[in-house]
């Protein structure tokens, strides 16, 4: 019995190996003209792992103090070896991860493939990427630069508009009432503990709910295989379909060492807390649609405040996209065409606001 | 107390009950009426009455005054009328008896006496320390020393007063933009009369300092940058006690703002021979009213060196000038290219935070360097020169570094796509290869 013979025993006496092999030769995709959007998520989740790998090599080196902080990413980026690397690949994979967890949440709302059965699927999926959103809102703070400590206190102002519970929440996340050192701390505690924890939890369920329910074949493409069921087509999950996502995967890194290579993520200069904030203060590129809302909108809607008036309508629409699945009649109708029409105008306005944003300054 | 008892055990008769509600009418009443009478006594004192403007508001200038301009000049503001300076009563809406001898009107006040009027109140200290403990109250005898108030005094009443200055019936502090005498509007106050060819001709005074001063690096702070501290007029002449610099106190002027400057002249050689020459210090090389913005090429033997106004080819002077001119050139041309290949590498992405924060040291000792000119030692010069040219040696070494790795970053990037194309080509046929052999299992169908 040669060596990997006797590691397969060895595995299958205390493991089962047989039957972990058995059902990964036994897992398919379905194979249809949308099945490409199927990449998104295993995309997402190698841009997390990429964001892990290097958020520890970061950590190594990174100081969470308003006085060390800046240095520090200094001191990666000019001193340590390869370190420009590391934060550039950091930054940018944390912008094409929520890129890409965006994608996939769209692609999963047009292709229906939040119906049921899948209703908790698309919950812990809407979960995560305000996860990501947080990661990315946290993360912005952490190399305490000019820009990210003012776009901060504008970020964290907009929570402080919430009647009741929003001055609480505005010093929960600050750690006082303005953004000082003591919201860097607090930043960082989220980005590399409290976020990671829940993430990691959250991506295991996400994955073992995929895994319960399968993938979700779209209802066009469901209703021909009904008519015509020798065309109903599946794809071998390994190694098939994971050699193609392989491929995928590389096309990512790619990007992402040219992305890092000829356009290093910058980093400013040093945040000065007593110095008035700069013109041009705004946040990263995904929520700038919000942020753009909010400032068109006129100081008073009526008897209400109007980035209150703006704050609350988002939360709505957050919570209605979310509970989605439960609106959804599950066939072809009126409502359905609704919600798809809803979709769209939400993509649409996500687009043009972003747009509009950067063109309006 | 026998009605309080009633009232808290919740027994009240009908005729105690009238007496409350009349009672509660009457407070009603007398808050009502106070309130009316508080509201109306502030309005009462600002209408005081004032019947000089209510005939000469309506007047056509010179008799006229328009009432907005003057409610609003600072004498107004505390509370002073016509009285204060013209006398008069002001109560008595009867013409001949409000402009009567008898209560102390004095009309058209004689340009000659304007000054000793203004006095009496602004050079009396214990009264001007009412309005405010820090006023100045020696106008006056500043303006008795003044070439104004000497001609003044010789009987020339065309030379300016107070008035000419200050205006008569809006006169505003020096720190309200509208007054005539705020910073930014000095140099107008003052070529009212001194840039006009004709009211200077008997003087035999030039006329053309304005318009050079509209030039100068000095009117570019005031009211372009909008330094209030920046030199008009009043800075370098005085105010009140206004008279051209004599040859030997121009540096003193200049130096109570470009201290260094003022240290390092007097400190040089140059001190004594422009003494000796009869040349006043730092306008002989930088001009008096249009003085321009320092440049390197003021220094040195070439075009636009006022060196060579003085110094001739072969004197030491000449060979120092040079010398210095061509120090500060190396340093500032070291400056440049450093930061011409730090911005490169800067615009490419690198971080050169710290090699530019370093640069500007270097800057610090041009500026130093420049200063130390005043004193005309071209070893005080060198000392900063080279202190400026290390640092530049560094951040030049820095922004070569910045390059060669971006350089390297790029081969990098180059050989790492070269190798993900080939393993992506690899794992295609891998793939294309593996699903030939799979037909029926890579693409099954269910059926």
């Amino acid at each position: 019995m040669g060596i990997a013979d006797g590691l397969r025993q060895w595995l299958d006496e205390r493991f089962g190996w047989h039957e972990i092999r058995a059902f990964i030769e036994h897992k398919t995709v379905p194979l249809h003209r949308y099945s490409y959007w199927y990449f998104l998520g295993g995309m997402t989740l190698f841009l997390f792992v990429i964001q892990v790998l290097t958020g520890i090599l970061l950590l190594l080196y990174y100081r969470p103090s308003a006085n060390e902080a800046y240095e520090s990413v200094q001191y990666i980026m000019t001193q340590v070896r390869f370190g420009w690397l590391i934060r550039s690949i950091h930054s940018w994979s944390a912008n094409l991860m929520v890129f890409t967890a965006a994608a996939h949440m769209f692609s999963v709302f047009f292709l229906k493939s939040y119906r049921k059965p899948r209703e908790l699927t698309w919950l812990s999926g809407m979960l995560l990427l305000f996860l990501v959103l947080g990661f990315g809102f946290s993360g912005y703070l952490l190399p305490w630069n000019t820009l990210s400590v003012f776009a901060t206190k504008v970020g964290t102002d907009i929570p402080g508009q919430i009647p009741v519970i929003g001055k609480w929440i505005m010093v929960f996340l600050r750690g006082g009432e303005d953004v000082t050192g003591a919201t860097l701390t607090r930043f960082f505690g989220f980005h590399v503990a409290v976020l990671p924890g829940i993430a990691t939890l959250m991506i295991g369920l996400h994955l073992l709910l995929v895994q319960r329910f399968g993938m979700s074949v779209p209802p066009g493409v469901e209703e021909e295989w009904k008519t015509k069921p020798l065309e109903q087509r599946e794809m071998r999950f390994f190694p098939n379909f994971l050699l193609r996502e392989l491929m995928a995967w590389y096309v990512a890194l790619a990007v992402l060492g040219g992305l890092a290579a000829l356009k290093p993520w910058e980093l400013g200069t040093k945040a000065d807390l007593f110095a008035s904030a700069p013109p041009g203060i705004r946040p990263e590129w995904y929520f700038m649609f919000m942020f753009q809302t909010l400032r068109m909108l006129p100081a008073k809607v009526g008897f209400i405040d109007g980035e209150l008036l703006g704050v609350l309508c988002f939360g709505a629409a957050f919570l209605v996209w979310t509970l989605l699945p439960f609106f959804d009649p599950g066939r072809p109708g009126r409502l359905q065409r609704l919600i798809t029409g809803i979709g769209f105008f939400a993509l649409a306005y996500v687009a043009v606001m972003t747009m509009y944003a950067y063109v309006a300054k | 107390m026998c009605n309080r008892f009633k009232v808290l055990d919740g027994i009240i008769t009908c005729s105690e009950r009238a007496l409350h509600s009349a009672a509660r009418v009457a407070l009603h009443a007398f808050v009502f009426v106070f309130s009316i009478l508080l509201l109306t006594v502030p309005t009462l004192d600002a209408q005081t009455k004032n019947s000089c403007l209510d005939c000469h508001s309506k007047l056509d200038a010179p008799l006229g005054i328009e009432e907005e301009q003057f409610s609003s000049s600072i004498h107004a503001q505390k509370g002073m009328n016509c009285t204060i300076c013209h006398g008069g009563d002001p109560s008595s809406d009867d013409m001949e008896r409000a402009m009567s001898k008898a209560s102390g009107f004095k009309g058209h006040i004689e340009r000659a006496q304007i000054p000793s009027l203004c006095a009496k109140c602004h050079s009396d200290a214990a009264y001007m320390r009412g309005f405010d403990p820090l006023l100045r109250t020696d106008q006056f005898s500043e303006y008795q020393t003044s070439m104004h108030g000497k001609l003044l005094a010789k009987g020339d009443t065309h030379v300016a007063v107070c008035t000419d200055c200050h205006t008569m019936h809006n006169i505003r502090p020096p720190n309200d933009p509208e007054s005539s005498v705020y910073p930014v509007n000095v140099a107008h106050t003052c070529a009212h009369c001194h840039a006009d060819e004709n009211y200077m001709k008997q003087y035999k005074i030039p006329i053309n300092q304005f318009a050079l001063y509209s030039t100068s690096v000095h009117h570019d702070a005031l009211t372009v940058r909008g330094d209030l501290s920046a030199p008009t007029c009043s800075t370098c002449h005085g105010s009140h006690g206004a008279s051209p610099p004599g040859v030997a106190s121009v540096q003193n002027v200049c130096s109570t703002c470009h201290v260094f400057q003022g240290q390092l002249f007097n400190s040089g050689p140059h001190k004594d021979i422009f003494s000796a020459m009869g040349l006043p210090g730092c306008i002989t090389c930088h001009s008096n009213h249009g003085i321009q913005h320092p440049t390197d090429a003021m220094i040195g033997t070439g075009k636009g060196a006022v060196c060579t106004n003085c110094h001739t080819e072969g004197d030491a002077g000449y060979t120092a000038a040079g010398t210095m001119h061509d120090e500060l050139e190396k340093l500032n041309d070291a400056i440049h290219t450093s930061d011409e290949i730090l911005s490169r590498a800067e615009k490419a992405g690198m971080e050169v935070g710290e090699a530019k924060l370093a640069l500007a040291a270097a800057q610090d000792n041009l500026t130093k360097a420049r200063v130390t000119i005043h004193s005309v030692r071209p070893e005080a010069v060198d000392q900063e020169i080279k202190a400026g040219l290390k640092v530049t040696d560094s951040t030049w070494q820095e922004g070569l570094s910045a390059m060669a790795e971006l350089k390297y970053r790029r081969e990098g990037l180059l050989v790492s796509i070269v190798a993900i194309v080939f393993v992506l080509i690899a794992l295609g046929l891998f793939i294309r290869r593996m699903e030939s052999g799979q037909t029926g299992v890579s693409k099954e169908s269910r059926q």
